[in-house]
């Protein structure tokens, strides 16, 4: 916590510096008039990251996925992109070769996670709904309250199937080492340019569902174009879960994250 | 909806630095590719605060424009799409200069 004081002009600072506290050094500048303060309220600097209590406890997860030797990566997407069809198809194929721990993020029930289980991989739901109504994300402290129910000294990759939806998950850090996301072909080429927080987020777009294309007006170019503005360089891979196209190189991607 | 947890970790930050006086006003800046929306932000805040210590405090946003400056031309621009692309050549060789801001700037407290 800062230091609060008051000088004899009547202005007022907090000084956080050194506190523990995350800054964004970026954006250290003098915010308003520090004169004039005589009477009426006392004007306090703060510039403290709105996250950044979120951002420490990622940091703490972090640590640990590291301690464990573990890969880890934030699996997100809008609600029925398919990211638990490709999960299983996932869990499939790599459960010969790696050992996998899934943190499982609904709202409500257990449904996912039932999908997911009797594949070879450790699974940890996490239900939001305790709240507000539900959380429509997975903070850094959800998924640390998962992470006792798995062996994750004994696992290779963790993939965390964060709650769909295209806005909030992009926002919060979880202490993972790369971001994917999985976009459907039903949801139109424009969504990159509506939903830049969740597409810039992201190493790897996997865009799924490629079977269904001759039968939509999907633009796949323009819709690589939109992404291409918005994130430049972000990976991508062509899949259809349901006939199996395109998840070995997807699977292959994985794989590449424990490796490095 | 994670307007609300934004508010709440907002707060936190808020009794941080309040060292025991009371909050009049909490100044936060959001860049605009943070995807919140101001006016949901301060209804959570009025919503969130009810009956505690920072009710009646006000929530001032300041929103920053997201803007680009060209690598290849050096000329500046202001995002009205979230499109990374120089409004003058075109070129993608740019680099984001604003619109990611999230933090709170500011307190105005009352003696307590």
């Amino acid at each position: 916590m800062g230091r609060f004081h008051r000088h004899a002009d009547g202005t007022a600072h907090d000084h956080s510096g050194g506190d523990g506290h995350d800054h964004d050094d970026d954006d250290h500048r003098d915010v308003g008039d520090h004169s004039g303060y005589d009477s009426g309220p006392l004007r306090v600097e703060v510039l403290e990251r709105i996250l950044g209590e979120n951002d420490r406890t990622a940091a703490a997860n972090a640590e640990d996925f590291a301690s464990a030797g573990v890969s880890v990566v934030n699996l997100m997407s809008s609600p029925g992109a398919g990211k638990t069809l490709l999960l299983q198809r996932t869990l499939e194929r790599l459960a010969s070769t790696t050992r996998v721990g899934i943190v499982e993020g609904d709202i409500e029930t257990s449904l996912d996670a039932d999908r997911l289980t009797g594949l070879g991989a450790a699974v940890s739901l996490v239900n939001t709904g305790n709240g507000f109504g539900g959380e429509c994300h997975l903070d850094a402290t959800m998924v640390r309250s998962a992470l006792p129910r798995l062996p994750l000294a004994d696992l290779d990759l963790v993939i965390i199937e964060n709650v769909g939806n295209l806005v909030c998950p992009a926002e919060f850090a979880v202490g993972e080492h790369t971001r994917a996301m999985v976009y459907s072909v039903t949801e139109g080429e424009e969504k990159p340019l509506k939903y830049p927080v969740m597409f810039r987020a992201v190493e790897m777009v996997v865009v799924n569902k490629v079977d269904l294309l001759p039968h939509l007006d999907f633009d796949l170019d323009l819709f690589l174009a939109n992404l291409a503005d918005v994130n430049p360089g972000v990976r991508t891979v062509l899949t259809s879960a349901r006939t199996g196209e395109g998840v070995d190189a997807w699977c292959a991607w994985l794989t590449g994250i424990t490796d490095s | 909806m994670h307007e609300l947890s934004l508010c709440r970790s907002i707060a936190g930050i808020a009794g941080d630095h309040s060292a025991g006086h009371s909050v009049e006003r909490v100044r936060v800046r959001i860049g605009a590719l943070r995807q919140v929306v101001p006016e949901t932000l301060v209804y959570c805040w009025g919503v969130l605060n009810e009956g505690t210590d920072l009710a009646g405090s006000t929530l001032e946003v300041e929103h920053v424009p997201a803007a680009i400056d060209c690598t290849a031309c050096g000329a500046h621009t202001l995002l009205s799409l979230p499109a990374l692309r120089c409004g003058t050549c075109n070129s993608s060789d740019v680099v984001l200069v604003s619109g990611e801001e999230f933090l709170v700037t500011s307190l105005d407290l009352t003696e307590a």
